[in-house]
């Protein structure tokens, strides 16, 4: 239940385009045609369902403060997190490369789809992206942090399938001169962003039964929200949305 | 300009305008669409890639004649790893408050496009003074759309400027407010700061024919 929670929310609710802007620049040039989009997408899954996972027990066994505790007690006040964007971003381009190589020699015909779009991957931002809310989220398991990874590439790929799709239609209308090309793309992404927020309510039935918890401390039930607020951190605008939320809980319970 | 010649001065006044890295280049979109709910945050952004593209294009110009082709994206990785560990340091350390709200988006400037994309284009092939003017210069460009974004967004979304109040209380109902005015909540959610860089390229293509596509 668990899983396929953070599966929906990582596809839907939180998707990499829609709602934090990642990997935009390659969602940008990459997405004139279907063919491409696709193939570009796959590479996206791929690496994030490989590198998520990885960056995690990176974090958990090397970077965390009192993460070195496996090496001996003397260790356990060591605090490498500071380290953590260099050792992510190597990860990453490291395990680009080793796919790259190990594609190439054991499946020529998916190298040759998948091949030219991996370099490209390891300056993608959602990779990276993933990996960093993958930390700043504290996911709890090496079973979770794969889903979120599997999840997130995957609402990625849906976001720059349907934008490919929505650009090889657009080129046979009568769109203003000078919105053509990246002007109505951003115009179109904008609002499918809007309708992807709709997805928004999708899982609050799920966080009640927590907030009716809350009540019975009194006072406490403020704290969900906020808890919540702190882990979606960064976006400003999740963060609006999920005050609403919380708030919209809160007062239900309440009454 | 005196103290630049020409030639030189293009660097930095060309990706103001008509060589935008993000209007026209579509480069680092992801950073300057997510963090630009206020205005703030969209400066600090600003100077912190200006700092970082400006001396990781003179560390990689630095280094271009050394730095064998096969593996200098990991190379050029490891530069701005370290440079961006640098600014996320200082940010820390002096408005934790900042690196909160940009949390994750300062991490985000290693894979910010532009970066890269100046490394390969610029650093690469030119000496270290004229890289740093191009990377400063990149820097500006983006950082000018980021400050009208995030104008835009502060000031018709939640009535402030840089925090402070310039169209009168919304709860006291001062100044603009007094005649019914309300803040549009709409510009804070992401969806608008799309719409609003997508509105920036219409006008800019509109004064300027030839940027149109096709």
């Amino acid at each position: 239940m668990e899983h396929l929670e953070l599966f929906l929310k990582s596809i839907f609710i939180d998707n990499m385009v829609f709602a934090t802007f990642l990997g935009m620049c390659s969602y940008l040039a990459v997405s004139k045609k279907v063919s491409t989009a696709v193939g570009l997408g796959a590479a996206v899954i791929f690496v994030l369902a490989i590198t998520v996972p990885l960056n995690w027990l990176l974090d958990q066994y090397l970077l965390q403060p009192g993460a070195l505790t496996w090496l001996g007690a003397e260790y356990a006040d060591y605090d490498l997190s500071f380290l953590s964007f260099i050792m992510f971003i190597a990860t990453i381009a490291t395990m680009v490369q080793l796919v790259e190589i190990v594609v190439e020699k054991f499946s020529p015909s998916l190298y040759n789809s998948l091949g030219i779009f991996l370099p490209l991957i390891a300056v993608n931002c959602a990779i990276l992206g993933g990996s960093l809310f993958m930390q700043s989220r504290e996911i709890p398991s090496l079973a979770l942090a794969t889903t979120y990874g599997v999840g997130s590439g995957i609402g990625w790929f849906l976001a720059i399938l349907s934008i490919a799709a929505i650009r090889e239609k657009i080129r046979y209308s009568n769109v203003p001169p000078a919105l053509r090309g990246l002007g109505i793309t951003f115009i179109i992404t904008g609002l499918m962003a809007i309708g992807f927020m709709s997805f928004g309510g999708m899982l609050t039935g799920d966080n009640e039964p927590e907030v009716k918890k809350g009540t019975t401390v009194q006072e406490g039930d403020k704290e969900p929200p906020q808890v919540q607020l702190e882990n979606n951190d960064s976006n400003n605008n999740t963060v609006v949305l999920k005050d609403d939320l919380g708030m919209a809980n809160t007062s239900k319970v309440n009454e | 300009m005196g103290l630049l010649s020409k030639k030189d001065a293009k660097l930095i006044t060309d990706p103001l305008a008509d060589n935008n890295p993000i209007t026209i280049q579509v480069l680092g979109i992801c950073s300057a669409l997510a963090i630009t709910a206020q205005l703030k945050a969209s400066i600090v952004m600003a100077i912190s890639v200006m700092a970082v593209l400006g001396i990781g294009n003179v560390v990689i110009s630095l280094m271009r004649n050394i730095i064998p082709s096969k593996i200098r994206i990991i190379v050029q990785l490891v530069v701005v790893a370290a440079l961006v560990i640098i600014v996320d340091q200082v940010l820390k350390a002096f408005s934790y408050e900042l690196s909160k709200t940009l949390s994750v988006f300062v991490g985000l400037i290693i894979t910010n496009c532009i970066i890269m994309g100046r490394f390969e284009a610029f650093a690469l092939a030119n000496g270290p003074w004229r890289s740093f003017l191009d990377g400063i210069g990149n820097a500006a460009g983006y950082g000018v759309i980021l400050i009208i974004v995030g104008f835009f967004r502060e000031l018709l979304g939640s009535g402030t400027l840089l925090g402070f109040p310039v169209l009168g209380d919304p709860i006291e109902k001062t100044g603009l407010y007094a005649i019914g005015y309300e803040n549009n909540g709409f510009m804070l959610l992401s969806p608008m700061a799309l719409i609003v860089v997508g509105i920036i390229i219409w006008v800019q293509r509109t004064k300027n024919k030839e940027l149109i596509e096709d």
